[in-house]
This record gives C-alpha cells, sequence and structure tokens, in this order.
C-alpha cells in the first residue's frame, strides 16, 4: 500500500525543446509503493516528464531542463553515478524494443553491465523477471532464440522483464499497451498490480479507464501544464476539482 | 461483372470496369518503356566488364603459369614472372591497411556515438568527406614531404604504406559511420535506460550488428590501394628490384618495393621490346588479386547478414 514517502519530487519543472515549452513548471509528489496514474493528450509533455527522472533527457540534444526532480530526495542532476540513477529507475516505452539479442541475453544485458557475472544469480534473476512479467511460460524453452523474432506483445512483455532486469525502485511505463493486444495488456495489468508491493510505479496512459484500473493517484496533464493530481476516488468522481478534468475523463473534451 | 462509374451512371452509361481503356494501355506502355530502359543500362554496364576481362585473359593466356607468379622480371623485364611486384602490392596493401583500419573505425566510432553535434565535429565531417575526394597524385606528393624526406623514412615500403594508409582513412571512416548509422537508435536508448553506459552498448550491441558494414567497407579499400600507381611511385615503389624468389618474407620494412600497378606502367610505357602477354599477364593477375580480395568480402557479406538479427 502507498506510504506517505516521498518517493520522487518534482518541482517547478520545465522543459524546453529548442523554442517550444514542452513542460511549463509542473510540480507533483509521488509516493513509496503508489501507481501514479498519469494521463493527457497527445504532445503534453507526459513523456518528457518520465525522461527527467532518469535523466535520459540529456541524450535530446536541444532539451534544456529547469526546476528540480528528486529522487529519494537526491536532486537528479546532482547524481555522480548516473548509470546507478537510471538503474534505479525502470523505463518502459511505448514501441517494444527487442535488443538483437537472444531473449536470455536480454533480460541479462542490465545485469551483466553493473558487473553480475554469477551463472546462477543470473539464470534466477532471468527467470524472476521473465516470471513477473507474465512471458516465461511462452519463452521457457526457447531462452537462446532472439528476442527481436518474438511478436510484439512478447517483446513488449520481454521489455518490461528488462526494465525489471535490473531491480529498478521505481518502474515508468509509458503507454506500453499502445501495441500490445488487450489479452496481454490485461496480463500486464495484473503484473503491475502484484509489482505495486515491491515498486514505485508511474503509469503514464492514453487509456483512461487504465488509469482508473489501476492507479492509486491521477495526474492530469494538459500542455505541459498539471491540471489536477488527486486520488482516484476525486479523479473519476463527479466532482474534480476542475471542471476540465471531469470532462477530459468523460471523453468530453475538445 | 459490369458497374456503373460515377460519371458514366448520370449518362447511363455501363462501364466494365476490367476493360483495357486507353489510360491502361498507356501504363503498361510506360511500364514496358521503363523497365526495357533500365535493363538496357544494366546491361550495357556488365558488357564492358565481360569485354575487359576476357580480352585480358585472351592476351595474357600464352604466359600464364605458376612459373610467371613465383620468378622475379629478367633479362631487363622482357621475360620472367612478376613475383618481386606481387609480393610488393600484398605488402604495401596489407600494412596500409593494419595501419588505416583501426585507425578509420575507432574514429568512425567517436565520430558517430560519442561525439556532440558542434562546430568542431563538423569541421571533422568535413575534413573526412573532402580528405576523400582528394585526387590519389596530391597524397603522393604529401607523402614525399612528410614520410620520405621529414620523416626521414626515404623511398621505402613503410612511407609508401603510410601514404596508402592516408589515403584510405577518410573512406574507411566515411564507410563504418554509414555501417554505425544503419543500427536503430532504439538500440542505444533501450540500452542507456537500463544504466548501460556507451562503451557497454558500443560492444554489446552497436559493434557486433555493424561488423559485417564495416568489413565491407575495409575490403573495398584493399581493391583501392592495390590498383593506385600514384601514391606508391615518390615514395617507395621501384622500376625494378629482384628479390629471392618464393619467400614471402624477401622484403624488409624500409626495403623499396616492386608493384603490380607501378610494374604494368614500366613495361606497358617504359620498355622497348616486351613482349605483349607479358603486361596482360600482369594486369591478370593484379585484376585476379583484387577480385579474389572482393569476393571475400562478398562471402564474408552473405554470411553476416545472413546473421542479421533483426
Amino acid at each position: 500500500m502507498p506510504s506517505s514517502v516521498k518517493k520522487v519530487e518534482i518541482q517547478n519543472l520545465k522543459v524546453q525543446y529548442g523554442n517550444k515549452e514542452a513542460l511549463k513548471g509542473i510540480s507533483l509528489d509521488i509516493y513509496e509503493n503508489e501507481i501514479l496514474g498519469v494521463i493527457g493528450p497527445a504532445q503534453s509533455g507526459k513523456t518528457t516528464m518520465l525522461k527527467t527522472i532518469n535523466r535520459t533527457i540529456d541524450f535530446t540534444v536541444d532539451a534544456t531542463v529547469a526546476g528540480t526532480v528528486k529522487v529519494d530526495g537526491v536532486d537528479v542532476r546532482s547524481v555522480k553515478n548516473i548509470f546507478e540513477l537510471r538503474r534505479k529507475v525502470g523505463m518502459v516505452f511505448p514501441l517494444p524494443v527487442g535488443l538483437p539479442l537472444s531473449i536470455y541475453d536480454n533480460v541479462a544485458f542490465a545485469p551483466r553491465a553493473a558487473g553480475m557475472r554469477d551463472k546462477n544469480r543470473l539464470n534466477e534473476l532471468v527467470e524472476r523477471c521473465l516470471k513477473q512479467a507474465a512471458l516465461w511460460d511462452e519463452v521457457k524453452d526457447r531462452l537462446n532464440s532472439l528476442g527481436t523474432k518474438l511478436s510484439g506483445g512478447q517483446q513488449q512483455r520481454l521489455t518490461i522483464a528488462r526494465a525489471l532486469s535490473h531491480e529498478p525502485e521505481i518502474l515508468c511505463l509509458d503507454e506500453f499497451s499502445i501495441a500490445v493486444d488487450p489479452v496481454t495488456t490485461m496480463r500486464i495489468e495484473d503484473v503491475l498490480k502484484e509489482l505495486r508491493s515491491k515498486m514505485t510505479i508511474i503509469l503514464v496512459t492514453n487509456l483512461v479507464q487504465q488509469a482508473r484500473r489501476l492507479a492509486d493517484r491521477t495526474a492530469f496533464i494538459l500542455n505541459g501544464e498539471l491540471v489536477e493530481i488527486d486520488s482516484n476516488d476525486v479523479i473519476f468522481s463527479d466532482k474534480p476539482a476542475r471542471k476540465i478534468t471531469f470532462d477530459y475523463v468523460n471523453g468530453n473534451f475538445g | 461483372m459490369s458497374i456503373n462509374i460515377a460519371t458514366g451512371a448520370d449518362q447511363g452509361i455501363t462501364v466494365n470496369r476490367f476493360t483495357e481503356t486507353a489510360i491502361v494501355r498507356r501504363k503498361k506502355l510506360a511500364e514496358f518503356f521503363a523497365r526495357g530502359v533500365f535493363l538496357l543500362m544494366t546491361l550495357l554496364m556488365i558488357v564492358p566488364l565481360i569485354l575487359i576481362v576476357g580480352y585480358l585473359f585472351y592476351k595474357a593466356a600464352p604466359i600464364l603459369s605458376f612459373d610467371f607468379i613465383f620468378s622475379n622480371p629478367a633479362r631487363g623485364m622482357r621475360a620472367g614472372g612478376i613475383w618481386a611486384a606481387l609480393l610488393g602490392t600484398i605488402y604495401l596493401v596489407v600494412i596500409s591497411l593494419v595501419i588505416a583500419a583501426p585507425i578509420g573505425v575507432m574514429a568512425a566510432v567517436y565520430l558517430n556515438e560519442y561525439a556532440k553535434d558542434n562546430w568542431f565535429t563538423r569541421i571533422i565531417n568535413l575534413a573526412v568527406v573532402n580528405l576523400a575526394g582528394v585526387p590519389s597524385i596530391v597524397h603522393a606528393l604529401f607523402g614525399l614531404g612528410a614520410f620520405v624526406l621529414f620523416a626521414g623514412m626515404g623511398r621505402s615500403i613503410l612511407a609508401a604504406s603510410l601514404t596508402l594508409a592516408i589515403m584510405t582513412l577518410p573512406v574507411i571512416i566515411a564507410s563504418t559511420k554509414e555501417a554505425l548509422g544503419a543500427v536503430p537508435a532504439a538500440f542505444r536508448e533501450a540500452c542507456w535506460n537500463v544504466g548501460a553506459t556507451r562503451w557497454q552498448t558500443i560492444r554489446g550491441i552497436v559493434l557486433p550488428n555493424s561488423v559485417s558494414g564495416i568489413l565491407t567497407g575495409i575490403i573495398l579499400q584493399v581493391s583501392r590501394a592495390a590498383g593506385e600507381t600514384a601514391p606508391i611511385m615518390f615514395t617507395g615503389a621501384v622500376f625494378y628490384k629482384a628479390i629471392e624468389e618464393g619467400n614471402v618474407f624477401a622484403y624488409g620494412l624500409l626495403d623499396q618495393c616492386m608493384a603490380l600497378s607501378m610494374h604494368l606502367f614500366t613495361i606497358s610505357t617504359q620498355v622497348p621490346g616486351v613482349p605483349e602477354a607479358l603486361p596482360f599477364g600482369t594486369a591478370v593477375v593484379l585484376l585476379g588479386t583484387v577480385l579474389l580480395v572482393n569476393a571475400v568480402a562478398i562471402v564474408l557479406r552473405v554470411y553476416l547478414r545472413s546473421r542479421k538479427r533483426w
């Protein structure tokens, strides 16, 4: 269950791509072991927010970041071991990316990069992550075949297994179900419910109902600004704080 | 089956949708001509190649033998074989690639994987492109000034190889960058997201998946280095030098050497009374060496591509 410990603190975060403002100063806290749903139409800055948390925004050449993002109370800008920060934050993006490696190596890539060499521990970890991602039963007999040859839905679960392989404390999912069929989506949602006790989950989604089903709290972001963040009981009630939230959630938007 | 098309229906005309109308006939004709022209151009490219190779072999046939390959030129280059020249070419090509390939590949990895897009890297990229377009005779003059005279290597295999290396380097950089760029960016981002360093990403994902393109680019430079005359003429290749026949270690790094391209130039233009088969035989051996290396490149590419993993 969600605790009152702040896992991620975002304060007045502004991000620009060249002259284009993607985030216009948003502030929100994410508590340990909660699932925070993030909803909002395309281009509202949801993905950008995720990228600032593990600082992969650094790879976008023309991006400038202002404001602070803290993970466990530490400003990510001041983190010296950026690789450790990225291991602390698992990322799953909309389109599945199976690395051109075997299924086993896909999952073992991150722990190996972190220096894990012990065969037994690796085997254990790979099996556990694939099970957590609800993929184990389908691939356990062909761990040496290529990850890129799996179907789209399987590759997305492989991506999730990879994101879990570095034992993150925060798991960010960016519209993970876009390239996945409804059955797989439901299976992954079940997985997320189980993971809730172990980690903090940020679930960016275009599907309002998905946030409603899974999240403890939901944030509504529009045009780079935070419109409202509150528990699901409020956001999905008849009377959220802002009428525009009600309209978006109920599909009367625009 | 007949249907009413929109305009036809107004006028009460029924048109069979599958009849050959004038428009369809015109499309077919255009298709026929397009295919024909492209095919013709492709054939035009093949015909001279076959003619050249056939003519060379026909003219060289009387002289081609193992003896021709493994014996030195004799009687003022009017007889004998091409051993010294063949071995010289092999030395020059191998040594120049041993120098150019690692430098070129590593420079390309830096430019493609590490370098930020700023004025400095843009200047380097511009320099690479321009250097690739510098005529070989200019490289020759540079090699003469820098390696033979300034560095004091004298006219030697080392100086000539370095000159060839400078000549092939920019092309190796360009082709390697191309091969690295063909690896999807999503793979790199996925690696960075799980906390891998750039080097771990390059070693684990980028290089294994671009190695076929990189090797192809390098091997194609073999034929270029083997065929060039100008860069070695000033820097290390000589008209005539006898070496021990059959000994592949007959040359030293600071020796001067003979080379196939230079030898061909010499016996076809500089020495009177050379039997006709001799230059043609030399040309066939040069061509054979180059084609052999290219064949290796093709086999390698097919093999590595069959292992392509996405």
